[in-house]
């Protein structure tokens, strides 16, 4: 077991080293120097001379990219061009926003998409599962912001019960700021559903199908009770790994949804720090993003091989 | 041969199961199929009856209809099931509920898989007491009593595993204690022992008759094997395309078959040690009809050699044979003379080269897995001439297949390892070699589903190898593919198909055809027959016969089934982890005096002969090869064991008798001695 | 006389061969053609299948033939009818700059009918090809491209859309290079494992054994057997590509102005939402939404008939 987590935990590091190396290079990669492109045409050499000098891009590529992951390791993730303050001071907090929202939508789509998907599953071709499967995935490629320019009209601005942005006032209380989140979470809910449904529904169809199910069956079992003694806990294995990859998602791929919804997350950050060109910020965040993200897998990694009695014990022979 | 038949009881009871009539159809692509066309039989109390047939003669349809378990897209088209006396099909689900736990179980193929990976055994064992009697406590102690009489020997912590830690056998053994734990009145088993290696297969079915003795339940066994059938059952049936055949005492329908299809399955097997340059096998001339296909009036017409006008227009009824031996057949007293389809075996004359085809020395195989050395093959020996068969034995575990694969240079062996072929070294891997040594040796696989690749038609599957192995083209290759197509008696109308239109037997004998391609010196056949029909089999060996004595083309016949093994090869060679356990001529591996593995692994395996031989039980399962046991690798297990010597010292694998070689420390004088008594069991 | 026509023994007779008569055909080429047709059939009367031909038919006429359908020069400004209402001069009405909605709408589905399975395809070809070889060949090849696929799908799509958008600055090009950037990786995954499980098939070994060299196992044998697969992802990335295009459009980073992009159409007018100006944000979104269904109720009604 824990050989396996080591492995898991090396390759990991790999990638996001990677990842560094591609953010880092990859956003270098249009010719000019990075105070130009901040300053402008019109700005003169010496103030562009001056502005490299302080940011540090005066130096060799390598070194630049040397600096920032030293800086990494001791926690300093540099400083924002455009704000001139640390960018941990903009990344976590936007972080913490963006959680809030991740965490409110997760806790319904979840439920809501194993529940759909075992629905599906268990009336196989019927109207129930064309209408979850088609609906489902219908709702998933549909963008994100198509769902909240939709929602806001119609629940903030016509019927107007609901709040169109995702901001709560500042020092509002915990129901009221979930008032705030319902609109973006439930887009959220839209999006992710489909994709969680498929599959549950598809690991639900296997089990099904499996002979163990007919074991159970003809022992004389209720069908209830096959479904949930037998064959939801293999059907669910899968969907395991499905759910930590949205994790990414959700942390960082809400550009959209922040935007119409005026929500500092960290979706936002990134956008703001594209547009500008505010390197420091784009490259640590990005790399936070993945940190996220591989931690999600990783977990849900381990999750899985806890719950899988193939993995966790060995074979005999 | 049958088992001990019961005292018939004067108390009258409902038979355990009863089937009048009984018609089933499939719903496939929108239209209704015909699997069973009116099944009648009864099985009375504590009776084993046993159903055979080949693919897609409704036998698994009617074993689960016996449950009332079909597939959505099934149903009862007609007729009635009765068990224990009870309506089956006016019962609510509830009640098919009750009936399925307390009234009828079943055991089917693949035990692993029929376990839930994710919940402990003992868990899925006590549910069903937990079933049966709604209080619950106790049901783990029940089930704790209920696998040791299934004779696993630490039940308490078999209970805590899951079923990916135990063998096959292990979890049948499982599977029957869920299936006896109620003591049903029927327990249907559905070829409980296909895929289970020889020897668990012994011990998986004598603890079946043992059980069954104890608990009196009758059997539905189903089956494909007649030798399966003759060692458990007491009376039998024969189902074609979803009609029973012919019915009887199975000593009776052995000995006097009264049907035609009886009369060409019993043909079909190589029985009594006949040998392929006696006798050719029988074949049963057309296919198995289709799911749903429109047949005479007479299923069997088609098929059958004394078929006549009457038989398309009149389907016979049940003619008394004898006490409680029926056939459906207008001729059922002359059904023995039915004409046999195939002539004298071809000749097969010894080759005159002296110098062996193949010869392999030292041959070793480790392959490396997470640190773990698994030793896969040990210093095999031997050598193969011309236009001989050697077969290959071995159960899980022993390399046969490593072997196989290794011969071909699919996977290359161990340095030191020497494999020849006409005296020159062949290179590890395929690559390497060159072309003349790629034809000359090649493989038929055991699935020609998965050997021919679905998306090819055959004229390009075998246009492709022949260009490729003889460099052929244009006319003169087409040329050669008919008279390819034509040697294995393949038609070439059908040249444009693509294999899932065809039958099992016609894919394997392109797959044949293939290996053929560039005039083979040797073929390795990998099990070639095990995935078809006992009818199909029969023809294909026969194939593989003629295409030997035409071209003078060596065999290394893999197979499980020592009878089909023992019909064709010239020398048998016995694996056992790895290691040549016995290499001889095959009549003398099969008689005394022969290795102690032998032995046991001959008394196992069923056969439908009139000879019950002693079972010799095998202690213990088969070690792994990533730890082989020390000195002779059998000694854990070995019946005639003598002691340290066994297993402290690696026997040499040395000749006892003119070109019969074993490896064990007793002399040929010695085993012959000890073998004409079976071994006492090994505590 | 059996239903499949070939009397017994007709092209062998049993006295000929010692081997036995089996001129057996299983479901025969003519069973073929009607299992071809029943599947046609079932296609045809799916309600999704029809439906998904409907809509993208639909939108597909309206790439082509946008400019004759449309009521007015969809480029064509005028500040003085800015943000009018739905009326019957202009049915969806007008956006900031005065321009007819409704023309918009319908011109817009060229852009996004071009693109989207133009850089779908680009990445099915590159990922198929990927897929093929990290499948077959395994060890450090694999292994290496697996690390390098996974730090790109660490990351987020729009990121990736951002990224690039810096890299490369904002343009078509981009959302083509986007596309097939984290498409292929996802696509390779796919085939990858179909190629792993053709591999344990024989038929790989027996070519193998006829000295057959790589390239042509890998397109001639297996590639034709994993078609069904890449068939399947490349239907599905249509759906999700044009979903990214439409994002990207909105965050500016895609198609730029004046062209009558959905996406950025909504990109430049929601923030008017608050305002009461719905119209030129609710009917681009109700035309993405439609054509992202369309092609999945098709998609969908094809491996609805495949399966069965």
């Amino acid at each position: 077991m824990t050989r396996f987590i080591a492995k898991r935990l090396g390759l990991g590091l790999i990638t996001l080293w990677l990842l560094s190396v591609l953010v880092f290079f990859g956003t270098q990669v249009l010719p000019g120097d990075v105070a130009r492109r901040i300053l402008g045409p019109f700005a003169s050499p010496s103030a562009v001379n001056a502005l490299n000098k302080q940011l540090g891009t005066d130096k060799s590529i390598f070194v630049q990219y040397l600096n920032w992951i030293t800086g990494l390791f001791h926690g300093d993730l540099g400083t924002s061009v455009a704000t001139r303050t640390s960018v941990s001071s903009i990344v976590f907090p936007a972080l913490w926003h963006s959680a809030k929202l991740a965490i409110l939508a997760f806790i319904i789509v979840v439920p809501l998409g194993i529940l759909g998907g075992v629905v599906a599953a268990l009336y196989e071709g019927r109207f129930r599962d064309r209408l979850i499967s088609v609906g489902g995935l219908s709702a998933t490629t549909v963008p994100e912001f198509v769902w909240s320019v939709v929602f806001i009209l119609v629940f903030a601005l016509w019927l107007g019960i609901l709040p169109s942005t995702a901001t709560a006032p500042p020092g509002s209380g915990f129901l009221t700021q979930i008032e705030y989140l319902v609109l973006p979470a439930l887009c959220l809910v839209f999006v992710l559903f489909g994709y969680i449904a498929r599959m549950a529904r598809a690991g639900t169809i296997e089990s099904l199908e499996a002979d163990y199910t007919r074991t159970a069956v003809i022992k004389g079992l209720p069908y209830r009770t096959v479904v949930r003694r037998h064959v939801l806990r293999n059907s669910l294995l899968p969907t395991i790994a499905v759910v930590a990859t949205q994790a990414g998602y959700l942390i960082g791929g809400l550009v959209a949804i922040e935007l119409v919804f005026n929500y500092q997350g960290i979706g936002q950050v990134l956008y703001r720090a594209a547009i500008q060109k505010d390197f420091p910020v784009l490259q640590s965040a990005v790399l936070i993003v993945g940190v996220v993200y591989l931690v999600a897998t990783l977990l849900a990694d381990l999750a899985y091989s806890l719950l899988n009695p193939r993995i966790r014990f060995e074979s005999s022979s | 041969m049958s088992a001990t038949a019961p005292e018939p009881t004067t108390v009258r009871t409902a038979p355990a199961l009863e089937l009048h009539d009984l018609e089933v159809a499939y719903r496939v692509r929108g239209v209704w199929r015909d699997v069973l066309r009116g099944v009648t039989l009864s099985i009375a109390r504590n009776e084993a009856y046993g159903l055979v047939g080949e693919s897609g003669c409704g036998k698994s349809t009617a074993a689960f209809a016996a449950l009332r378990y079909l597939p959505r897209n099934g149903r009862v088209m007609g007729g009635s099931i009765h068990v224990d006396g009870e309506d089956l099909l006016s019962m609510n689900d509830a009640q098919v509920r009750q009936l399925r736990v307390s009234k009828v179980s079943m055991v089917y193929q693949n035990p692993t898989a029929a376990l839930n990976p994710s919940i402990r055994i003992g868990d899925q064992v006590a549910e069903v007491y937990a079933l049966a009697d709604a209080a619950g406590d106790g049901s783990d102690e029940r089930a704790r009593e209920m696998l040791s009489k299934v004779q696993i020997a630490d039940p308490a912590s078999v209970m805590r595993r899951y079923p990916h830690q135990l063998s096959g056998g292990m979890n049948q053994r499982v599977v029957i204690a869920m299936a006896l734990a109620t003591n049903p009145s029927l327990l249907i088993l559905d070829e409980p022992t296909t895929g289970l290696d020889a020897t668990v297969e012994g011990e998986v079915l004598d603890l079946i008759r043992t059980l069954r003795e104890e608990f009196e339940t009758s059997l539905l066994f189903i089956t494909h094997n007649l030798g399966v059938m003759a060692k458990m059952c007491d009376r039998m049936g024969v189902l074609y395309a979803g009609r029973l055949v012919e019915e009887g005492p199975v000593a009776e329908v052995f000995d006097r078959p009264s049907h035609p299809y009886t009369v060409g399955l019993l043909r079909c097997i190589p029985r009594g040690g006949v040998r392929k340059d006696k006798e050719t096998l029988d074949t049963i001339p057309g296919f198995l009809p289709q799911l749903g296909a429109d047949l005479p009036a007479c299923v069997f017409a088609d098929r059958c050699g004394l078929a006549e006008e009457i038989c398309r227009k009149q389907e016979p009824p049940f003619h008394r044979v004898s006490d409680g031996h029926c056939s459906r057949c207008h001729f059922y007293d002359r059904a023995n003379t039915l004409p046999r389809t195939t002539g004298a075996p071809p000749v097969l004359g010894e080759s005159a080269r002296q110098e062996p085809v193949l010869q392999a020395r030292g041959v070793q195989k480790t392959f490396h897995q997470e640190g773990h050395a698994i030793h896969a093959l040990n210093d095999v020996e031997f050598a193969l001439k011309e236009g001989e068969t050697l077969g290959l034995v071995g159960e899980s575990g022993s390399g046969k297949t490593t072997l196989a694969r290794l011969l071909i240079g699919l996977s290359p062996p161990d340095e030191g390892s020497v494999v020849e072929l006409d005296g020159a070294q062949l290179a590890p891997t395929v690559n390497q070699r060159k072309r003349d040594q790629v034809r000359a040796l090649q493989i038929v696989f055991q699935n020609p589903d998965s050997a021919l690749n679905r998306r090819f038609s055959i004229h390009r599957i075998l246009g492709r190898a022949l260009t490729m192995l003889t460099g052929q083209r244009g006319e003169q290759r087409e040329e050669r593919l008919r008279q390819l197509a034509h040697s294995v008696r393949f038609d070439v109308r059908l040249i444009g198909a693509r294999p899932a239109q065809l039958s099992g037997g016609l894919k394997q004998r392109v797959a044949i055809a293939r290996a053929f391609a560039g005039d083979p010196r040797i073929v390795v056949c990998d099990e070639p027959t095990s995935a078809l029909d006992v009818s199909v089999q029969a023809a294909i060996l026969n194939l593989l016969v003629e295409l030997q004595a035409k071209q003078k083309v060596a065999y290394l016949f893999i197979s499980h089934d020592l009878g089909v093994v023992r019909y064709l090869s010239d020398r048998i060679a016995v694996l056992y982890l790895g290691r040549l356990m016995e290499l001889g001529p095959a009549d003398q591996v099969f008689e005394s005096p022969q290795h102690p593995y032998t032995e046991a692994l001959a008394s196992a395996v069923p056969t439908a002969e009139g000879t019950e031989r002693e079972r010799i039980r095998l202690v213990g399962e088969i070690p792994s090869a990533s730890s082989p046991p020390s000195g002779c690798v059998f000694h854990t297990r070995c019946p005639r064991y003598i002691g340290d010597v066994c297993k402290t010292q690696e026997p040499e694998l040395r000749e006892v008798e003119p070109g019969h070689f074993w490896r064990c420390h007793y002399s040929a004088e010695q085993l012959r001695e000890l073998q004409k008594t079976p071994p006492k069991p090994r505590v | 006389m059996s239903s499949f026509g070939e009397p017994i023994g007709s092209s062998v007779t049993a006295a000929e061969s010692p081997a036995g008569a089996e001129p057996a055909l299983g479901p025969g080429p003519d069973e073929a053609k009607v299992i071809r047709r029943e599947r046609l059939a079932l296609l045809l009367r799916s309600k999704t299948f029809i439906a998904g031909v409907v809509i993208l038919g639909f939108w597909i006429v309206c790439a082509i033939f946008g400019s004759l359908l449309a009521p007015d020069d969809p480029l064509r400004t005028n500040p003085v009818s800015a943000l009018q209402a739905p009326s019957s001069a202009h049915l969806f009405g007008t956006d900031t700059l005065g321009r007819d909605v409704l023309s918009r709408v319908l011109v817009g589905a060229r852009d996004i009918l071009i693109v989207a399975p133009l850089a779908t395809l680009l990445a099915t070809a590159m990922g198929t090809l990927l897929g093929l070889v990290t499948g077959y060949f395994r060890g450090f090849v694999d292994d290496s491209l697996g690390r390098l696929i996974d730090a790109i799908l660490a990351v987020p799509v729009v990121i990736v859309g951002l990224l690039s958008m810096v890299a490369l600055g904002p343009s078509t090009v981009t959302v083509i290079f986007v596309i097939a950037v984290v498409f292929t990786p996802v696509i390779a995954r796919t085939v990858r494992a179909a190629v792993l499980s053709e591999v344990q098939y024989e038929y790989v070994a027996a070519a193998r054994l006829r000295n057959e060299r790589a390239p042509y196992i890998l397109f001639g044998e297996i590639l034709p057997n994993v078609m069904g697969p890449v068939l399947v992802e490349f239907t599905v990335r249509l759906g999700y590509a044009i979903f990214t295009i439409a994002t990207l459009s909105f965050l500016g980073f895609g198609i730029q102005p004046p062209a009558p992009d959905w996406g950025l159409q909504i990109y430049q007018h929601y923030g008017l939402i608050s305002g009461g100006y719905w119209w030129p944000v609710l009917f681009p979104a109700l035309a993405i939404a439609s054509l992202v269904i369309g092609v999945n109720l098709l998609s969908d009604g094809i491996s609805q008939a495949f399966e069965r």
